[in-house]
């Protein structure tokens, strides 16, 4: 920004001049005794009484997680570990098992599908990596437990989530029926651009591959 | 013996019914403070939260009596004591009803001391000791935050004793009696038009100012204002010791309530329903009735005033006691003691109230303005806009007409 057009954008606020009502204190403290009465006399409060009375939330409220099922009631789960590794608070821990022969869609499901409440940050990173819609997060907010372990939600938990929200209007499935979502269907990823933009000289530039910042070890 | 067994009684009234009236006086602020933010208040316990004193009052009997190892333990105890002791006694002489009425059953005085003739010195003298409880909870609790607000109650207190006692002076002149009830019953004769507050007008503005410094209130609290000082002198204290404190500041609330409404609002005179010559059944109640609503107009007041006006910074605070009250109370007297000497009449009193607010507020407009003429760089203002002939947007102005 060049020096003049510097001194375009700058509005110049004058001190407001005080003179001799302002100097006296008090007809400042009348006009605010005025407010402070008017709310009052006039009350409109904007509390919610909230055991009474649920806050709306919004749509994009994200609560306590669950996993979807599909169609025939099996785990949706592919056991890909991408929201695990998408997650910031490393609150999931999933454990893989190779899919039973019947089960002619995918290679894997989940064994074991640990997500720790407490953990979670509720960024909804897991919802976003997700290939195949199977976690999402719901509207539940008041999630409460009697131990630290109670809230070390399993696999048969949050699918009981799934159960209880799963006729919810604010909670819709928004998975695509049991298809798997569009990564699957890359036959070959496409080249990733690097997340941000880097200055040559920084060494995330100089990675082989693009984006990948190299921690550690010799850097070229 | 009856003399005594009524004063028994009535110190056994008095000081069980202060603490009950301190706890909804609590409630009260708080929904008040509520209102005001667009709030609803307490209302979990009982019908709107009526029952939430004694559910605080209950909490805090119970509660675990925290004596942190650092501290001087006998002044840390005898602390809190001396907040409430101060304040409880300084209301000894404050009458808080009729209390010359015939009507009166003969049981109930609303006076613990009646016929004390140094009243307002009393009062003044016992309630300047409550600093002393602020103080020595601030020292004893061995902890910098404590002592800085220690330290600060005890700077401002001392302030504002002396306007608070100089404007209180020129009404003990014209009454010529330190005795509040002879104040009161002066201004009851004369009716609603020899209230002192006629006649003391900027006195009253200052006493009621000054005394909400004494009680360490909004605007004044910076004793124990929370963003500076976590709690100030009372950050070491808890439970039942942490109520004490507030216990005396409460009562001290209400002891400067009912002092001016006694020496500034006539007591409890009021046209038509409470004069000196009105006499029908229960007017005992009624003349009461209306001095606690005084009492409860100025607490309201307080309280709406601790939600309106940001506190004072320290510099301002005594800017204030220092270089505006004590000045204008100085001159307030001066004006008593003319206007005394040469048998004029009251109400000169009035006009020249009028004229030391007006010059207060002259020469202090004056004193800003010449301090902002004395600013490096300071154009004055008006030739700083003509000299920009665009008007308002002066500086974008200049750009566009060029351009074009």
């Amino acid at each position: 920004m060049t020096e003049t057009a510097k001194k375009k954008n700058v509005r110049w606020v004058e001190e407001p001049e005080i003179g001799f009502w302002e100097s006296t204190f008090v007809p400042a403290i009348l006009s605010g005794l005025k407010t402070t009465l008017k709310h009052v006399i006039d009350r409109k409060p904007v509390t919610q009484q909230y055991p009474e009375v649920k806050p709306e939330l919004p749509l994009h409220y994200r609560g306590v997680h669950r996993l979807n099922r599909d169609e025939k009631d099996r785990v949706k789960c592919v056991a890909c570990m991408m929201c695990a590794t998408a997650c910031p608070a490393n609150c999931i821990s999933i454990e893989a098992q190779a899919a039973p022969p019947e089960w002619p869609d995918r290679d894997k499901f989940c064994k074991t599908f640990v997500l720790d409440e407490l953990r979670c940050i509720y960024c909804g990173m897991c919802e976003e990596a997700c290939p195949v819609d199977a976690i999402e997060l719901t509207h539940i907010y008041d999630l409460t437990g009697e131990t630290r372990s109670d809230l070390l939600y399993d696999r048969e938990k949050l699918l009981s989530v799934f159960d209880k929200t799963k006729n919810d209007p604010r909670d819709p499935v928004r998975t695509r029926r049991g298809t798997l979502g569009p990564a699957a269907e890359f036959q070959q990823l496409p080249t990733l651009g690097p997340a941000t933009v880097v200055p040559t000289a920084d060494r995330a530039a100089k990675a082989e591959t693009a984006g990948v910042i190299r921690t550690g070890g010799e850097v070229k | 013996m009856a003399e005594l067994l009524v004063t028994l009684v009535t110190i056994a009234i008095v000081v069980g019914a202060i603490p009950g009236v301190c706890n909804y006086l609590i409630l009260l602020e708080r929904k008040l403070s509520a209102w005001m933010q667009d709030r609803v208040g307490p209302n979990r316990v009982g019908p709107m939260g009526l029952f939430q004193p004694l559910a605080d009052g209950l909490k805090l009997l119970l509660k675990e009596e925290v004596i942190p190892s650092h501290v001087d333990k006998v002044l840390f105890l005898i602390a809190p004591a001396i907040s409430v002791f101060t304040a409880l006694l300084a209301f000894a002489v404050v009458p808080f009803g009729p209390t010359d009425d015939p009507g009166v059953p003969s049981f109930i005085r609303f006076i613990i001391a009646p016929g004390i003739d140094i009243g307002l010195i009393f009062i003044f003298a016992v309630g300047s000791l409550a600093v002393y409880g602020i103080v020595l909870g601030g020292w004893a609790s061995n902890n910098k935050y404590s002592a800085l607000g220690g330290l600060r109650a005890s700077a401002q207190v001392v302030s504002y004793e002396i306007p608070l006692g100089m404007s209180v002076l020129g009404i003990a002149l014209i009454s010529g009696s330190l005795n509040l009830e002879t104040i009161m019953k002066q201004q009851i004769d004369g009716g609603l038009m020899s209230w002192n507050i006629w006649f003391q007008p900027l006195a009253a503005l200052m006493f009621f100012t000054a005394s909400l410094a004494e009680a360490n209130r909004l605007p004044f609290d910076l004793a124990e204002c929370e963003q500076e000082l976590v709690g100030g002198w009372h950050t070491e204290y808890s439970a039942l010791k942490w109520a004490l404190f507030f216990l005396g500041e409460y009562t001290h609330m209400i002891t400067i309530s009912f002092l001016t409404s006694i020496l500034f609002l006539g007591g409890w005179n009021f046209p038509i329903i409470a004069e000196a010559t009105s006499s029908y059944p229960f007017v005992w109640l009624v003349k009461l009735l209306v001095l606690m609503s005084k009492a409860f107009f100025f607490i309201c007041v307080i309280i709406m005033l601790r939600w309106t006006i940001p506190r004072f910074r320290f510099d301002q605070l005594m800017e204030l006691a220092w270089r505006v009250m004590i000045p204008l109370s100085l001159a307030n007297l001066l004006m008593v003691m003319f206007v005394k000497q040469f048998d004029l009449s009251l109400w000169w009193l009035f006009l020249g109230s009028c004229g030391l607010f007006a010059a207060w507020g002259l020469i202090s407009a004056s004193l800003r303005s010449a301090e902002e003429r004395s600013r490096p760089g300071y154009v004055k203002r008006k030739k700083a806009a003509a000299s920009h002939g665009h008007g308002g947007h002066g500086h974008g102005g200049h750009g566009h007409a060029a351009a074009h």
